[in-house]
């Protein structure tokens, strides 16, 4: 262990600035005290230095951050990045998370921004910091706060200097994940509290037309709450409440007509469209495309999908008569929720603290702030503590979707087989400012947003490759089915599995191996790199596809390979995998996967491993797997029997491969190893059959379908 | 209100449940303290719930108290703590098997009762054995290296 007067080399000492305490998992620390205002008031201002760190009296230091760790490693890595600039030991720092009582507002944690902005905000906080001591004249105590802002240009230390920074300490929540110690939201409790649960309509937008509230009467000690067409369960007990809010005997009128999943992507194309947008117009893509030596032409779908949450989504909410109100949610944006909470019911906002805690992994906008409205409307109402955790059935049917997508792509060669001409044509549910309804306010009544808004879908919808004349093309429908919002990578996976596999059709048309039509029309050097590392991890021999040497039987193997930079202007990855096809079946089984990752900056390379194998296991999940199935009425795959994902059985063996660059800025590393996985699969289908797979998932019987 | 006696963890335990076919899974966390096993379902469809129960895997979300009624239950706290982690636990660790960290109860106690019966899996039997406990986080491989490095650590004696 070093001294302070070691770490910061400068002779000084410090005298704490605030008190909080410093155990290895600060966050529950602060949880059991958090309740109300804290006891010890600090600046959240994200300009301030004070709003991001406190140095301790014991010399370790406590850092702020409004990022959340989603289960994705920044819990790890944000205290690896503060560390490294304060010249700490990292076991000198602890870290606190997303309570608007005592965390600078960093935005929601989405979009792989928890490192990209939280780590780099929190970085800079430290290294002003640094600055700060390191100008205190030799013994000097330094008392109370800094008081000064963070210095955009303070000095941060050379990456060739680094200790912390790049090694891959373990994860600090790990040994209470794997021993049931450690508190999920779903977990906590308050002393008074009530179990809630939420009765939704069997239809979108059906009325409560009655509630026969004596047909729970012989379930002790639980109360039906209503609000026009809010109806809620509390009780003491949990059972209680979950039998009572499942044997209510309730009426309901009919909801709002749905299109139904099948013949969706008819729907859309004939949607309403609130807007066309071309988004990216090179050349004259129109005239280029006629005056093609070859030209192609093909439609994807892309199916609605439910952030499917192991754990259904869960709130504690503690609303008093004095209007204030402390809600532990494990939302991705603990102050978005508390603004949106406060607006809506009517709560003065200094007076609403929102605490984050983990939940089960929510990948994007699942049912977590839902969850949080319906604690905090039956909480007011009651005037009690209140618990709502959703059942399987609510978060299935519930959760908004990650939504539909629709994409016609078409393309010209020229006589040489380059790409002549590119376009795409994309349909995706329209942007509309302010929150997402909440459901729960929607249904007693309460007016509010009703925003909408699913992540930046557009992305990567043009290829990555020389093409003259290039033009995308967005319409975006005025009304979607299903509620929508971010689903990890969100809009991106769709697109780069029209854009990859399309690109595959091209390079077949020409004549040449897929990763050669690709290393042809790529000049960016760190896009070059990884589909060579890749090529060389797989063991990629260059020839045509489909493989002559598939297989004699049913069953057939093919490879495939797929590219991308993330938004095209983050990471590289390339992914190539192996597959075997049983095409009396039409069932695939993914044998192997290499992947080579280039996101600037490695943190923590075993973390960041973890979420790029997490992401590529989670996309094959959706390709192979998902589908939100609806009917007219109501979303109709409620379990994991009706929206089935990835099981043990079916899953390959991963290699990845980080390519480091320490000199260069980090980039987010949890959504971007996503949107080359289903591209891959599909063109490793094709490589083993010849068949051409559009519309995911890719069940056995889409399968089949192509191969006839 | 009915009492319902077992053991849990290696203590003789006793509950009170209103209804005899309360699932275990709402006892353990709620009077019992056990905050390990996680409701995932209700279903018995995603195994988030598991618990030992005379040594078997067992999803407490539909296992009555009535069913558990003179049993032997140990659940995730049972098994070791973060200062003496059993084998399985160590090895889940070491390999940094988890990211939300919702299922790996399920996946720590199903991979306890596959190497109670069988020490040295094949990694097809570890996946067979795991089958029905779902991740959505995707760290399969990682799970499936932590039950070979529990396996490696018992056929050696070593912790993990």
């Amino acid at each position: 262990m070093i001294s302070r007067r070691d770490l910061l080399k400068s002779g000084c000492t410090l005298v704490v600035g605030f008190r909080f305490q410093s155990s290895a998992l600060a966050q529950d620390a602060a949880q059991s005290a958090a309740y109300g205002k804290p006891a010890d008031p600090k600046p959240v201002d994200p300009k301030e230095v004070d709003s991001f760190l406190a140095i301790n009296a014991d010399g370790t230091v406590t850092i702020y951050t409004g990022k959340v760790d989603l289960g994705t490693g920044l819990r790890i890595a944000i205290r690896q990045m503060a560390a490294e600039e304060l010249d700490l030991p990292i076991d000198r720092v602890t870290l606190v998370e997303g309570d608007t009582a005592l965390t600078p507002d960093q935005g929601s944690t989405g979009g792989s921004t928890g490192l990209t902005r939280g780590g780099v905000e929190v970085r800079q906080a430290a290294a002003t910091a640094r600055q700060a001591l390191l100008k205190l004249p030799p013994g000097q105590r330094m008392s109370g706060r800094f008081f000064t802002n963070v210095d955009p240009k303070a000095p941060l230390k050379d990456p060739a200097q680094y200790k912390v920074v790049g090694k891959p300490i373990p994860r600090p929540d790990l040994p209470a994940k794997c021993t049931g110690r450690h508190t999920y939201v779903q977990d906590f409790q308050l002393p008074r509290m009530l179990h809630g649960r939420v009765i939704r309509p069997p239809a979108i937008g059906a009325k409560l037309v009655s509630v026969d509230e004596s047909s729970i009467r012989g379930i002790p000690d639980v109360r039906v709450v209503r609000i026009e067409n809010f109806l809620g369960v509390v009780g003491k007990d949990e059972w209680a409440t979950i039998r009572g809010a499942r044997e209510l005997k309730t009426a309901w009128s009919a909801g709002t007509e749905l299109p139904g999943s099948d013949g969706l992507a008819q729907y859309v194309r004939q949607s309403r469209t609130a807007q066309i947008q071309t988004i990216v117009n090179r050349g004259d893509a129109a005239a280029a495309l006629e005056s093609s030596a070859k030209r192609f032409s093909a439609t994807y779908f892309w199916p609605n999908q439910s952030h499917g949450s192991i754990g259904p989504s869960c709130a504690v909410a503690d609303v008093r008569v004095d209007g204030s109100a402390t809600v532990w949610s494990s939302s991705q944006g603990p102050h978005g929720l508390r603004q949106n909470l406060s607006k809506v019911f009517g709560l003065p906002e200094e007076k609403v603290r929102v605490v984050y805690l983990d939940g089960a992994g929510c990948y994007g906008g699942n049912g977590n702030e839902d969850v949080a409205a319906d604690a905090v409307l039956l909480s007011k109402t009651v005037g009690q503590p209140v618990r709502v955790q959703w059942m399987r059935h609510d978060e299935h049917g519930w959760d908004p979707k990650g939504p539909q997508q629709l994409l016609d792509v078409e393309a010209g060669l020229d006589t040489e087989g380059h790409i002549q001409a590119w376009r795409t044509a994309m349909w995706v549910p329209a942007a509309v400012p302010g929150s997402r309804p909440l459901l729960a306010a929607d249904a007693a009544g309460i007016a509010q947003d009703h925003g909408q808004g699913a992540g930046l879908l557009t992305q990567n919808a043009d290829p990555p490759y020389t093409a003259a004349n290039v033009q995308v093309v967005v319409n975006s429908i005025a009304a979607t089915p299903l509620r929508p919002s971010n689903l990890r990578a969100p809009g991106k996976i769709a697109n780069v599995f029209a854009v990859e596999t399309f690109t595959d059709e091209l390079a077949h048309a020409a004549g040449l191996d897929p990763l050669a039509f690709r290393l042809r029309g790529l000049s960016d050097p760190r896009g070059v790199e990884v589909l060579k590392r890749v090529a060389e991890m797989f063991g990629w021999q260059e020839r045509g596809s489909p493989n002559p040497n598939a297989g004699q039987g049913s069953v057939k193997i093919g490879r495939g390979i797929a590219y991308a930079r993330y938004k095209q202007a983050e990471n590289y990855v390339a992914l190539a995998m192996e597959v075997e096809v049983d095409t009396a079946t039409g069932k695939i089984s993914v044998r192997r996967i290499a992947c080579a990752h280039d996101c600037g900056l490695v943190v923590n390379p075993d973390a960041l491993k973890n979420q790029i194998e997490g992401c590529i296991v989670q996309t094959l999940s959706r390709a192979l797997h998902e589908e939100v199935r609806f009917d007219a009425s109501r979303v109709t795959s409620v379990d994991w029997s009706s929206y089935p994902i990835l099981t043990f059985p079916e899953i390959p063996t991963i290699e990845v491969a980080l390519i480091n660059h320490p000199e260069l800025p980090l980039l987010g590393a949890g959504e971007a190893s996503c949107v080359t996985a289903a591209a891959a699969l599909a063109n490793a289908v094709f490589d083993a059959t010849g068949a051409k797979l559009r519309v995911a998932p890719f069940t056995p019987q889409r399968v089949k379908a192509a191969l006839a | 209100m009915p009492a319902y006696e077992f053991r849990l963890n290696g203590a003789a335990a006793t509950v009170d449940s209103w209804d005899p076919n309360q699932p275990l899974l709402y006892l353990l966390r709620n009077a019992l303290g056990m905050h390990g096993p996680k409701f995932g379902c209700g279903l018995a469809q995603c195994g988030a719930c598991t618990v030992l129960i005379d040594g078997k895997a067992t999803r407490s979300c539909i296992t009555t108290v009535r069913q558990a009624a003179g049993k032997t239950v140990t659940t995730i706290e049972g098994l070791g703590s973060p200062d003496k982690p059993d084998p399985v636990q160590a090895a889940f660790i070491a390999e940094q098997a988890a990211q939300c960290g919702y299922c790996t109860n399920g996946m720590i106690m199903a991979a306890r009762a596959l190497l109670n019966q069988t020490p040295k899996p094949t990694r097809d039997q570890a996946k067979e054995a795991l089958k029905g406990n779902l991740c959505k986080c995707g760290t399969h491989t990682r799970i499936l290296r932590a039950v070979e490095r529990a396996a490696a650590a018992a056929a050696q004696g070593r912790r993990a």
